[in-house]
């Protein structure tokens, strides 16, 4: 098992109180697996995945507990956390393209990279230009800034550099939702090429386009308000979804073919509870076509069939 | 100078690769929870009322403020407390402070008060005078050139350019030689014709970088002339910034004509700080240990600069709708 | 409605200008009213530069673009304020379209102080509302709002409750769902439908083409400034003939079919026209102008209501 996350609960601190991003999530990865975590924006992805790499001043540990191939991660201590980030567990954050510093090479930020880490540049260097050919990019590509190059080989670039040194995990937060469709396919079977590989063992891959994770994830996991609402194999989320919020997600989704004059899709009508002071019970009853009285309580996430967990009243 | 304007939303300043990929960075868009806690009671009033609301709330304005204000009574106070001449040989040769002399007197009996209390009031004249035309010109430069673009913009950046190049100093020699008696404004004033293009640059950049959103489209869609495109649109995104670039050319000048003072091509009649620290060091009070003829000045300039300082650092906090709610 | 003949835009880059780059060459289509056309072409290929020049936010290099009949370029003062009151843009970026420093009701007051300057108060907020609710938002929540207190779904839909509240008759929509989730983008493509519905035109500008198809009646594919393929939405889906638009309709991720099996699926389709460039087949192999890169700039039509440009650069030697 890569990766075992039990009730973690990750707050942000405002003035207001705690914005309650991250409550009492649970879930396993396998050896391998490469799960996709979809959600309407602002549902706690991001927090997700930040969690598993570094809980900074703004955010606050609440309660949980992570496990890294048996390891239990100290993930509440910044510090400690140092020696697992980029080596053990990579993450590619939400809009790290554009945090590239525009004014160093690329070869630079790469070596100061390594060595921030105690690695040498020149040890890594046959791998890392071996690494980039299988991503299409030639070694001159170390030797230009990051504004020559387009959006979708800075992604793939960053992709290369986070797994350089084979972490077990690797956390992708929205690398193709900047790119245009040639980019983000090029980007999507980078990931699975990598796994196949063995560059990492196991991938989150957070993003709200479903259609992307369809082609490349293993399972897929979907959000809802701070909690996972369902988890699954792909193909049992797009054909046999149970939580009525992953059905309303993907029927709302449009596809090839399907036209407005012909068929309009509707999306899901509603909008997600303040995470400030969410209401108690299901986070989604609001705005579900099924709830009833149980739903004022809080519906477990349990495994409903193997690798089928759904927090749902209706389907317990 | 790195200064980022309340619009800088984006890649952050220092954005190091290294911290960008072992997860250091924290996504810079998402940070404002949507919900919005912690509004303060502010959705009916007035965005000036509000602005007002967190001035008073902010300390650092409130202490810079202070010190301004006090600066300010001295100016206003200091030549009704002590009227006349501040120039008058008026005390005791030399003495410290006392009941009577309250900053003490210089080697030739006048009272440092009187001088304080009247320089004050030259250096804030200078500040304004001087800091105020080079931000107007500043301003009108670097909006024009960064609005417009094109050959207006290489024309405005080739003067900009000359005037950044001329030797102040030998400039003020040769106008010196000129003019034997040199009033307080003439000084502001040359300083403000000298002191602006690092301003106009400084707004020309931004200018240009806020000109290309596309809440600027949006403006221009919906029928707004270029003029009012640059003041109701992108002035106001930078209006901190603008505040701070006042700011430093208000300092800029006090520091720059208390130097010229200092090495005597100030003003020749009436005084300024700049001009007591020039009188001091002229007639030892250093080597004399007459500590209370050059510590009024010198703090005082101090005094203002900082606290201009200050003040904009905690405006800036206030401008900034996104730094408010954090 | 609105007709862009032969239209071209030169960006000067470069120190002083001194180079020229060729955003958008010799582009010419139309868009009727009650019709979406979608744009459709990969980052860079000249998409919103084509939007912005219809938006007169930047000018021709050379061609002319007409509304309704009048050259837009010939447009100033008070004619140009009258253009603005039919033709409105929406952009791809809800966030970069306020101004952070104003509450969203800006975005009204600006055509207030242009358009509505005899409304009075009360008037003016009932107008207000009253566009707010035809793009289903609630006047309470939104109004009196800082930008970033709202969601990107939420300003992009005030936005075009903005452009309703004139007379719009055209409306520019430059990629204005990439930055929304899931629901909601179905939200504002459902509002586009409906305006279309109300004889609006809509020039639809997207790199996602399940969501060009979903909701336009033509298609435009553009590559490199360029179009390579043009026509009625159900041919240039259902029978795409150009290299670049397959390899764009192989990229498209899908929720019900794996890359692998569309492009399989393509390749099939597509085995009658393989390696074979359509336009110089028909045109001849020295027919029409030529660009400065040797690729020929027209298009022919390979099927009623269905064009196609050369296959240069795409397919080498075809032609
Ligand atoms: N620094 C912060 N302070 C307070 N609230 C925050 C902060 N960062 C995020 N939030 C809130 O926490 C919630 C989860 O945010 P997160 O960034 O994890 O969402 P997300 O699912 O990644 O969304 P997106 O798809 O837009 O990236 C949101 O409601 C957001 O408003
Ligand atoms: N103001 C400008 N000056 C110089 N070049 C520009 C300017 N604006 C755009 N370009 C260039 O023109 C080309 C077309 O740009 P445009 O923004 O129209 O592309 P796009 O199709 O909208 O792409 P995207 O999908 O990324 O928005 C690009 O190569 C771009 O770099
Ligand atoms: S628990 Fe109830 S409200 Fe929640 S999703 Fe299930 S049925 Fe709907
Ligand atoms: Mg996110
Ligand atoms: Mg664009």
């Amino acid at each position: 098992m890569t990766l075992q996350v039990t009730d973690l609960r990750v707050y942000y601190r405002t003035l207001a109180g705690d914005v309650r991003a991250l409550d009492g999530v649970t879930f396993d990865l396998a050896d391998g697996e490469i799960m996709g975590l979809a959600g309407e924006s602002g549902c706690g992805k991001s927090t997700l995945g930040n969690s598993l790499v570094r809980i900074d001043g703004r955010m606050k540990y609440v309660a949980g507990t992570v496990r890294l191939d048996g390891l239990e991660l100290p993930i509440a201590d910044m510090d400690r956390m140092d020696e697992f980030r980029f080596k053990d567990i990579s993450i590619i954050p939400q809009y790290a393209m554009s945090a590239l510093n525009p004014t160093r090479k690329i070869g630079r930020m790469v070596a100061d990279l390594l060595e921030s880490r105690g690695v040498r540049f020149g040890e890594m260097r046959t791998e890392l230009e071996r690494r980039l050919l299988l991503v299409g990019l030639t070694e001159a590509v170390l030797d230009r800034y990051p504004i020559e190059l387009s959006g979708g080989m800075k992604q793939r670039m960053v992709m290369v550099l986070s797994t350089l040194l084979n972490p077990s995990l690797l956390i992708a937060d929205e690398i193709t939702s900047a790119l245009d469709v040639t980019s983000q396919r090029a980007v999507a079977e980078t990931l699975v090429e990598f796994r196949a590989r063995g560059f990492v063992k196991g991938m989150i891959v957070i993003t709200h386009d479903v259609s992307i994770l369809y082609q490349v994830a293993d399972t897929l996991t979907i959000m809802y308000a701070g909690k996972l609402a369902e988890k699954a194999p792909t193909s049992v989320i797009m054909q046999k979804a149970l939580h009525p919020y992953t059905d309303l997600l993907i029927s709302s989704l449009p596809e090839v073919g399907v036209r407005f004059d012909e068929r309009r899709l509707s999306g899901i009508p509603g909008t997600p509870p303040s995470l400030l002071n969410p209401p108690p019970g299901c986070r989604f009853r609001d705005r579900c076509p099924l709830a009833f009285e149980k739903c004022a309580e809080e519906p477990p996430f349990v495994e409903v069939a193997p690798d089928h967990s759904v927090a749902c009243w209706k389907v317990a | 100078m790195s200064h980022q304007t309340p619009t800088d939303r984006g890649v952050p300043p220092g954005g190091s690769p290294v911290t960008a990929l072992t997860g250091a960075v924290a996504p810079h868009e998402a940070p404002v929870p949507r919900t919005a806690p912690g509004r303060l009671p502010s959705e009916t009033v007035g965005r000036r009322r509000e602005i007002l609301y967190f001035a008073l709330h902010g300390r650092k304005v409130l202490v810079s403020v202070a010190i301004l204000l006090v600066l300010l009574v001295i100016a206003v106070v200091g030549p009704i407390l002590r009227p006349g001449d501040p120039n008058a040989f008026v005390g005791p040769l030399g003495a410290p402070p006392s009941a009577d002399y309250w900053f003490g007197t210089t080697t030739f009996g006048q009272d440092v008060f009187a001088q304080f209390a009247s320089g004050l009031t030259a250096t804030f004249l200078v500040g304004l005078t001087g800091g105020g035309l080079a931000a107007l010109i500043g301003m009108t430069v670097g909006f024009v050139a960064g609005y417009r673009g094109g050959v207006l913009d290489e024309i405005l950046n080739m003067i900009t350019n000359v005037v950044l190049v001329i030797p102040t100093l030998a400039l003020l020699l040769v106008v010196t030689a000129y003019l034997s008696a040199r009033g307080l404004f003439v000084e502001a004033i040359f300083i403000g014709l000298t002191s602006w293009p690092w301003a106009a640059r400084a707004i020309r950049a931004q200018t240009f970088s806020l000109k290309t959103r596309e809440f600027v489209d949006l403006a221009r869609m919906s029928g707004a002339s270029s003029l009012r495109v640059i003041f109701r649109e992108i002035a106001p995104n930078m209006s901190s910034y603008l505040f701070l670039t006042f700011i430093l050319l208000f300092g800029g000048s006090i520091l720059i004509a208390a130097s010229l003072d200092f090495i005597g091509l100030g003003p020749t009649d009436g005084t300024s700080l700049g001009l007591m620290m020039y009188n001091a060091v002229a007639w030892s009070a250093l080597q004399l240990g007459m500590w209370w003829w050059f510590i009024p000045p010198g703090l005082g300039i101090t005094a203002i600069v900082g606290a201009l300082y200050v003040m904009n650092v905690g405006l800036d906090e206030i401008f900034n709708p996104r730094l408010r709610e954090a | 409605m609105l007709q862009l003949d032969g239209v071209s835009k030169v960006y000067r880059v470069g120190a002083f200008g001194g180079t020229g780059l060729t955003a958008v060459r010799d582009v010419s289509f139309t868009v009727r009213a009650g019709e979406v056309v979608s744009l459709i072409g990969e980052s860079g290929s000249g998409k919103s530069t084509i939007g912005k020049m219809i938006l007169r936010l930047i000018g021709v290099t050379s061609g002319s673009i007409t509304f309704d009949g009048t050259d837009i370029a010939r447009l100033d003062g008070d004619s140009l304020r009258a253009y603005y009151r039919s033709v409105q843009g929406v952009f791809q970026d809800p966030f970069s379209s306020y101004n952070p420093v104003f509450k969203v009701d800006h975005i009204f007051d600006l055509l207030r102080g242009t358009y509505f300057r005899d409304a009075g108060d009360a008037d003016w907020r009932r107008k207000v509302e009253e566009s707010l609710e035809s793009v289903m938002l609630d006047p309470a929540q939104i109004l009196h709002k800082y930008p970033h207190q709202l969601s990107g779904g939420q300003l992009q839909r005030l936005l075009v409750a903005r452009a309703l509240l004139l007379d719009t008759r055209f409306l520019v929509a430059d990629e204005i769902i990439s930055m929304l989730d899931a629901s909601t983008r179905i939200d504002v493509l459902n509002l586009l439908g409906d305006l279309k519905g109300r004889g609006l035109g809509i020039l639809f500008i997207t790199h996602d083409l399940s969501l060009g198809n979903y909701i336009s009646e033509k298609t435009v594919i553009l590559s490199r400034g360029r179009i390579v393929e043009m026509g009625a939405t159900g041919r240039v889906y259902g029978n795409p003939l150009h290299p670049y638009t397959r390899a764009l309709m192989g990229s498209v991720p899908q929720l019900h079919r794996k890359w692998s099996e569309v492009e399989a699926d393509l390749a099939a389709k597509g085995a009658n026209v393989a390696g074979r460039c359509i336009y110089h087949a028909q045109h001849g192999t020295d027919g029409g102008p030529v660009a400065p890169d040797g690729v020929a700039t027209g298009l022919v039509e390979a099927e009623a209501d269905h064009f196609v440009g050369c296959f240069r650069p795409y397919l080498e030697g075809a032609c």
